[in-house]
């Protein structure tokens, strides 16, 4: 009976170790806070590294331990980290898209009381659409970002064209041309694959055609004829050549890598493709990338749009349940002040109004050699971003859109057929 | 004589008795694990699976009975997806067996180089499924893809083609990346059940005039029969569920082309955030795999095999 | 007679080259991107073999420094992560599986059968679907984020997978052996231990292979259940190549063929392992 002994003192010891491994004490000290951000659009990881260090700098009792993961799973770490007591995190990053899934859900805490009336007058007030919900704020503003329309000067001198289209139809004529002329095989390149993007794209074009999401009752509105046309226009130019047909499963980052490729002339994208272009470890077009005001559907221009985006900003929201609410607003503050903003503001613009009038927006395009190009493009284009709408069960209902519009594009089914399913569903998930 | 066996001294149980004991012994911490790290999950899953469950911290959950199943099976969504998967699972299982058959036999019969081919085939099957779908990924990628240049370089195609745009294609692409990744443990569980085999019957057959193809059929291939059992039931199990290499190469795209089943779980529970249907979606597909188990069971199993 | 012979040789070996291309044209391509710069990766027509080989992608995860972004940086220690994980998981399943095979397929005590489907019952559930209640556990007993989490996690699957090969590499073993042991007066512990397991070692390798390589191929438990540096698996850490500004594929690729460079040696190692580990359990199922 010994060997019997022996496999239960193993045992035992193997539960033992499993177990002290498992519940080693915390230390006592500093409060540590996690916050969770996506590792594209932005700030790069590093530089979101350097102001933790500097704020723990300042801070002596606050440790800072961020956390980067692509955007396509910032929404689940978030669901998950709540599920969790204490939350795995203590602030996240919330798209313009998840605060009323959120709110629903009670993840995220009401900070209405901690924005200073600094903050409220200093920021633009459209910064805080994504954290706000009946009057009261659930977050630190911190991106405001669009889609710009960005085309490649080169490209466009060597077919002869002078200026960029101010019309989509003026750019379907322009794309034809550098066709035929072989300066580019596929001119346009989008971001239409199955994630949110394709929406963020279909927004863009919807609002330019006078169209909407939905209309003034909140039912569905894309699918009239307005947002039919949009879509048949979206196809028909993958049909004739001119937008690249992997557009269709084609992300943001696949745009960005074949418009610095130099293959497209035309790309609608956020705010970093534009610093990227003129990186020469990543791109070959260094100094030919260009803004210009997105396009409009003519059928828009007449009925009287001045100009359409979509809003992609981001915010850092505090995790309701997290025991270290007083710790991670201070973060939040020092992640959002002015001055670390206009630091970084190569790879995003700053929410402070007052950079962008008189003084201020010296220093601003001063501070970096692409703030002079970036600043006023944003000026341009923010003004008329839309927004997507804001109901809680957004996340099935642009997944019912996104398929919508990639049964279209696939042929699969007509657009009006497409459309009106994804309205149905729309109706369904709203009872 | 009746005695009272636990009045005696341990050493006078029976054999069996003793056998017992030392049988529980060995299984407990198994079973803890077991129970507290699988079970107790699955159970929790199957409760949830009736109620109206919500994420979210002040959501309240509403027993809904077997609703959220129902709804699913007058989902036609959920059919389409269980008709791309069961697409997913015969094609993919029946390639890998195929071929990796046809690759087995290869290595069996001792062509120059086979302790090499044999050696090379570890390579595709222990590369992580992450890379695997990177990798794959990035050769479909339509304009800098090395199966377009590859076509392109060979004459085949006189454009690129983007590959994982086409709806009709891409179930079949991520398939192509799964046999790859597949294919060498079935061919190396073959060829190791052929090595097994008896020569003599072979050469008996040989000696009355049947030939290769004959032999092939009729002798090796029945007999390999417990093998292949077991290799369909692993792999048609695991690639009904498949799921990392769908979100990896396609997240499910063009147009849910390539939503499988395990990939709709995962969009309710996490995406969506409807956890109940999550949890009965989870069980319907257990149910499947278990008829499926069953099915191959059934037909294939003699119990003269073991 | 020799002729039909050699013409047969010259066949099976030209048989040989498509299967040889088909493993090794998606690996060497591999190799060969990460070998090369972002920039002729993105360019057309493709350049099999890259005109400015570089190994700057291998240096970036091997010898990081504070120029390069995080995410080949955290690379090393990904790699770190996983074999610490995966050796963990393999050795304990070995251990407990392997009492818990031995007691399901050679003692019989009424409840074999049982316990036998059950366990094996439980590899139908897929995985995605018990994520949300480990969570809740593990955060309830403030395991997130630490490598413990995953080996116990993996456990859910690792253990019934080592279960099952090892009850049938048992059943391979002669019954003959124990039952001699027994007439020598061992105790059913003595067998297992002096006389099955001994035997069993290429059983016991082929199957912490298979189970190494199970653990350290997962991917949706370690994204989930992780967050820092602290148990971040390869996995985890490759699927973030995805999802930089620009898709830094020739950094993936060069991870890429990292986090594969272990599991296939230990592969190559144990590879008539892999074979005699197969034999017992397909042949004999």
């Amino acid at each position: 009976m010994r060997s019997m002994y022996k496999i239960t003192l193993f045992v035992l010891t193997l539960l033992f170790l499993v177990g002290t491994v498992g519940c080693a004490s915390k230390a006592a000290g500093p409060v540590t806070i996690h916050v969770m951000t996506m590792d594209q659009a932005g700030l790069k990881p590093a530089e979101i590294d350097q102001i933790a260090r500097d704020f723990e700098a300042q801070n002596p009792d606050i440790k800072v331990s961020m956390e980067y993961v692509g955007y396509d799973n910032v929404h689940d770490k978030i669901v998950t980290g709540m599920a969790a007591k204490p939350p795995a995190y203590d602030a996240a990053m919330i798209d313009v898209i998840w605060p009323d899934e959120f709110i629903k859900d009670g993840y995220l805490l009401d900070v209405t009381n901690r924005i200073t009336p600094d903050m409220k007058s200093g920021m633009f007030p459209a910064s805080f659409n994504g954290v706000t919900r009946n009057g009261k704020v659930y977050g630190m503003p911190w991106i405001m970002d669009v889609k710009y329309f960005m085309y490649n000067k080169d490209m466009l001198q060597k077919a002869g064209i002078t200026a960029p289209p101010t019309t989509w139809e003026e750019l379907v004529d322009q794309a034809k041309t550098i066709k035929q002329k072989g300066i580019s095989e596929f001119p346009i390149i989008w971001s239409w694959n199955q994630k949110e993007g394709v929406v963020c794209d279909f927004a863009v074009l919807l609002f330019g055609n006078g169209g909407a999401f939905v209309d003034a009752s909140g039912k569905p509105a894309f699918n009239n004829d307005k947002g039919v046309q949009v879509l048949t226009w979206m196809k028909q130019t993958i049909d004739d050549g001119l937008s690249n047909p992997s557009s269709v499963s084609s992300d943001e980052n696949a745009v960005e890598a074949d418009f610095l490729a130099g293959k497209s002339a035309f790309a609608v994208n956020w705010l970093f493709q534009y610093s990227d272009s003129n990186d020469p470890t990543k791109s070959q077009i260094v100094g030919k990338a260009a803004f210009a005001p997105m396009p409009l559907f003519k059928a828009g221009a007449d009925a009287g749009i001045k100009g359409s985006s979509v809003d992609g900003s981001s915010s850092f929201a505090i995790m309701a349940t997290t025991p270290y609410a007083d710790q991670t607003w201070k973060f939040l503050t020092y992640l959002a002040s002015n001055d670390v903003q206009i630091k970084y503001s190569a790879e995003m613009l700053p929410v402070w109004q007052n950079d962008f009038q008189g003084d201020g927006l010296a220093k601003l395009e001063a501070a970096t050699p692409t703030n002079p190009v970036t600043v006023p493009a944003f000026l341009a284009q923010f003004p008329y971003a839309n927004e997507r709408p804001t109901v809680p069960y957004y996340n099935e209902a642009s997944a019912a859109l996104q398929l919508a519009i990639q049964n279209a594009l696939t042929g699969v089914k007509s657009p009006k057929d497409a459309l009106d399913e994804a309205a149905a569903t729309w109706v369904t998930l709203a009872k | 004589m009746a005695v009272n066996t636990k009045s005696l001294p341990k050493r006078q149980l029976t054999l069996r008795q003793q056998d017992a004991r030392t049988a529980w012994l060995l299984l407990i911490p198994s079973l803890v694990v077991i129970l507290g790290v699988t079970l107790w999950p699955v159970i929790s899953t199957f409760i949830l699976s009736f109620f109206n469950a919500p994420t979210g911290i002040n959501q309240v959950r509403t027993f809904v009975g077997l609703e959220n199943y129902t709804d699913m099976l007058r989902d036609q969504t959920f059919w389409d997806t269980i008709g791309r998967t069961l697409y997913f699972t015969v094609v993919s299982v029946g390639l890998e067996l195929a071929i990796g058959l046809a690759v087995a036999q290869l290595i069996h019969s001792h062509p120059w180089g086979w302790q090499f081919l044999r050696i090379s085939l570890i390579v595709p099957w222990a590369v992580p499924t992450i890379v695997n779908g990177a990798m794959w990924r990035w050769i479909y990628s339509a304009d800098f893809g090395a199966l377009n240049g590859l076509l392109m370089q060979l004459g085949l195609i006189n454009h690129y083609i983007p590959w994982l745009s086409l709806p009709n294609m891409a179930m079949n692409l991520v398939i192509i990346a799964d046999i790859w990744h597949t294919m060498p443990f079935v061919a190396l569980v073959l060829q190791a059940a052929l090595a097994t085999l008896p020569e003599d019957l072979d050469e008996a057959a040989a000696v009355d005039g049947a030939n290769a193809w004959q032999r092939f059929w009729r002798i090796r291939v029945p007999l390999l029969r417990p093998a292949i059992l077991v290799a369909l039931i692993v792999r048609t199990v695991d690639a009904f569920r498949v799921f990392d290499i769908v979100y990896i190469i396609t997240a499910a795209g063009p147009a849910y082309k390539t939503l499988t089943i395990t990939y709709l779980t995962y969009l309710n529970s996490f995406t969506f955030g409807k956890q109940g249907t999550g949890a009965a979606l989870s069980f319907l597909i257990s149910l499947f795999t278990i008829i499926m188990a069953f099915v191959y069971i059934r037909i294939l199993y003699r119990p003269e095999d073991s | 007679m020799h002729y039909r012979k050699f013409i047969r040789k010259v066949l099976m070996f030209l048989l040989t080259l498509p299967v040889f291309f088909f493993i090794f044209f998606p690996v060497l391509w591999l190799f060969s991107a990460s070998l090369s710069t972002q920039v002729e990766l993105f360019s057309v027509p493709i350049h099999w073999i890259p005109q400015h080989i570089t190994f700057q992608n291998y240096a970036d995860i091997i010898f990081p420094d504070q120029a390069v972004s995080s995410v080949p940086r955290t690379y090393a220690i990904a790699l770190l992560n996983s074999i610490k994980i995966a050796s963990s998981v393999t050795v304990i399943c070995l251990i407990i599986g392997s009492f818990a095979a031995y007691a399901l397929t050679r003692i019989p005590f009424g409840f074999n059968r049982t316990i036998q489907l059950g366990i094996l019952a439980t590899r139908m559930i897929p995985e995605v679907s018990l994520i949300l209640p480990l969570f809740i556990i593990a955060s309830s007993l403030q395991l997130i984020n630490k490598p413990i989490v995953l080996i116990i996690t993996y456990m859910s699957f690792a253990l019934p997978y080592t279960i099952w090969l090892m009850a049938a590499y048992f059943q391979t073993v002669p019954i003959e052996l124990e039952d001699a042991a027994r007439l020598d007066g061992c105790s059913r512990l003595g067998i297992l231990f002096r006389v099955v397991m001994p035997i069993s070692v290429p059983g016991l390798i082929s199957t912490a292979m298979f189970v190494f390589l199970l653990a350290w191929d997962e991917f949706f438990f370690a994204l989930i259940f992780t967050s820092t540096l602290a148990a971040k698996t390869v996995p985890v850490a490759i699927a973030e190549f995805i999802g930089r500004y620009v898709v830094n594929v020739n950094g993936m690729m060069a991870g890429g063929i990292l986090a594969a460079v272990p599991p296939v040696i230990i592969a190559l190692i144990f590879q008539r392992y892999i074979v005699s580990g197969m034999t017992a359990g397909a042949v004999k199922g």
